[in-house]
């Protein structure tokens, strides 16, 4: 019987590199997912990630397409400058919800407002990371933060903030997603609206975003089990998961 | 070279069209708006890119971007705007990415007066952001030398991978005056200029962990950090050849004015008519105003100076810190200034010279 090579680790991730994400970290698998979908495409020696800062920097030292960090909040500002100078690279912003929605809420705002031809990946898990466990604008109400040690409350706080929703009131966005990593059939999904949004923008389709929501045990307190279970019982609720919007 | 009658803002983005900027991204701000709306014009006809941001901070992050992927980039602001782009400017000087963009100077902190001053001295010169790095800066006292310093600032930037900045005012922003263009580029030069970066410009390239492209405006590794910011500083020693500065009417002073951009085009014509009264004046106009040319007062007798005056318009006086380095406490250093918008009065020059000359008999 011969051999049929059926899976094997992307090379999109250096080999040589250990990763340093935490236990039941999702960024890991998101990173992974990614470079499989810019292999499949055959993307890889095309592709210019554009990483937002926090956890998601990490990914700098262990990938092998083309990086560039922006300063906070503002890689929606930099892939602009970026794939408008190059428009035939794929050109993709790699963001957390403190880089996105809050510091960056302009630049993201802005860029899908009008129509940048690139994708925003978006790891969506309701807490600063990077920093310990400061509340982001997507901390669900009653979780608990450093920075709201009783739990967030929306008379002082506000309410978790849905991107994909504020962002399909635009009127430029092409595709609009809101996927998670939480069980296999999830990840594939995950996949499969990567490479969507990836083969939209080298039609030349216009802004694509793909929010995952993933878990943060280290910051949510909770072992990788139990942070899983978390984000079934409590993110998913309020951060519900599907096409938000796919103009095709 | 064509001669035209251009308003000084319209000709600095020609004279970055002809020098191969093909990449501009701007945010209205008084008194630079012709900027972004002459690139708005002129970019389509070239192949370039023109993007008004949202604001400041973005457009600064997408000359970063677009530089980053090796094309010709810049910005333009006034100072509150230039407070705001100071992040990208020191992403930019960490990742050593080339970059050229002007400030037509206001007159005061916070919004400031919309007119014309010299406020913003100190930092551009010193710390044009957080981390202590240094730029070029060039500091135009007419169209023409503002024209002729925006060509030269790319190639400045390109040369040391660092960012470039014009000090101009609102009076170079404003102004018409007649001015030769440089020659512009042709779509081969710009674009071997672009293929020049190819091995680190954020274009794509093979999957290659060590040939990828990777620009990295910080480190997590102390010793990289350090041994970058050791290359830095090197390249900043380096400048001292590119220090320049004009020494007008200075064998004979006995006093010695120091300004520059618009105050030393005032201070200048000062100078002449004093001479025409037999004052033993002359003027030292930095060009580069960092690296500051020290090197100048090297050239001046300091046995025939009786004092020296500064003149700025900026209250209170800045460029007289690096004056005052260079002088050593071996002469007096009066000052004439005015701020707040006001432009520098000739008169007020010849008054203040001729006040100084009066106390020493």
């Amino acid at each position: 019987m011969s051999e049929q090579l059926i899976y094997k680790r992307t090379d999109y991730i250096q080999a040589d590199k250990v990763a340093g994400f935490c236990p039941g970290c999702m960024h890991g698998t998101v990173m992974k997912l990614i470079g499989e979908v810019l292999e499949e495409m055959n993307l890889v020696d095309k592709s210019v990630c554009t990483l937002g800062i926090g956890c998601c920097g990490l990914q700098m030292d262990y990938m092998a397409c083309d990086n560039i960090t922006s300063p906070h909040g503002r890689a929606c500002a930099v892939a602009t400058g970026i794939k408008r100078s190059n428009p035939e690279s794929l050109v993709y912003t790699y963001q957390g919800d403190g880089d996105l929605a809050s510091i960056g809420l302009a630049e993201t705002m802005s860029a899908a407002n009008r129509g940048e031809n690139f994708t925003t990946i978006f790891i969506n898990n309701g807490i600063y990371g990077m920093t310990g466990g400061q509340m982001a604008p997507t901390t669900l109400i009653g979780m608990k933060a450093t920075t709201a040690p009783a739990g967030r409350n929306a008379e002082e706080h506000g309410y978790p903030m849905h991107v994909c929703e504020l962002l399909d009131k635009l009127t430029a966005p092409h595709f609009l997603v809101r996927t998670s990593c939480n069980t296999p059939a999830n990840v594939m999904k995950t996949k499969n609206y990567i490479k969507k949004a990836f083969q939209y923008q080298m039609e030349g389709k216009g802004y694509s975003l793909v929010e995952i929501v993933t878990s943060c045990p280290t910051n949510w307190g909770l072992d990788s089990l139990k942070a899983l279970e978390y984000l079934e019982e409590k993110m998913l609720p309020e951060y519900p998961l599907g096409v938000v919007r796919d103009l095709g | 070279m064509a001669r035209v009658f251009m308003k000084g803002s319209e000709a600095v983005a020609e004279a970055a069209v002809r020098a191969g900027c093909r990449f501009f991204a701007g945010y209205p701000i008084t008194p630079q708006n012709e900027v972004p709306e002459y690139f708005a014009r002129r970019m389509p006809e070239v192949g370039g890119v023109f993007v008004q941001g949202e604001s400041e901070v973005a457009s600064v992050n997408m000359v970063y971007g677009a530089a980053s992927a090796g094309t010709r980039s810049m910005t333009s602001s006034s100072s509150p705007g230039i407070s705001l782009k100071s992040e990208g400017i020191s992403y930019c000087a960490s990742a050593r990415i080339p970059m050229v963009y002007c400030n037509f100077q206001r007159g005061g902190p916070g919004v400031g007066a919309i007119q014309p001053a010299q406020m913003d001295y100190l930092q551009a010169t010193k710390a044009s952001g957080n981390g202590g790095f240094e730029m070029i800066v060039l500091a135009p006292s007419t169209v023409q030398e503002a024209v002729d310093m925006t060509y030269k600032a790319f190639d400045l930037a390109d040369r040391d991978r660092n960012p470039v900045l014009i000090l101009a005012d609102g009076v170079i922003a404003t102004v018409m005056e007649p001015v030769e263009l440089p020659e512009m580029k042709s779509p081969e030069e710009v674009k071997a200029i672009k293929d020049g970066k190819k091995s680190w410009a954020c274009i794509g390239h093979k999957i290659d962990y060590k040939n990828r492209a990777w620009i990295e405006p910080g480190q997590w590794k102390t010793e990289i950090q350090q041994k970058c910011n050791e290359e830095c500083a090197a390249l900043y020693e380096s400048w001292k050849k590119d220090a320049e500065a004009e020494l007008y009417q200075t064998e004979d002073a006995e006093i010695i004015i120091t300004a520059y951009g618009i105050s030393a085009r005032i201070a200048k014509s000062a100078v002449d008519i004093l001479r025409k009264q037999g004052v033993k004046v002359g003027l030292l106009r930095p060009i580069t105003v960092h690296p500051f040319p020290f090197y100048a007062f090297d050239k001046i007798d300091f046995d025939k100076v009786k004092a020296f005056l500064d003149v700025e318009m900026s209250i209170p006086a800045q460029m007289i810190q690096d004056v005052d380095t260079a002088v050593r406490g071996r002469k007096p250093i009066e000052t004439c200034l005015c701020s707040g918008g006001n432009i520098m009065s000739r008169e007020a020059i010849i008054e203040k010279v001729l006040s100084m000359k009066e106390q020493e008999v």
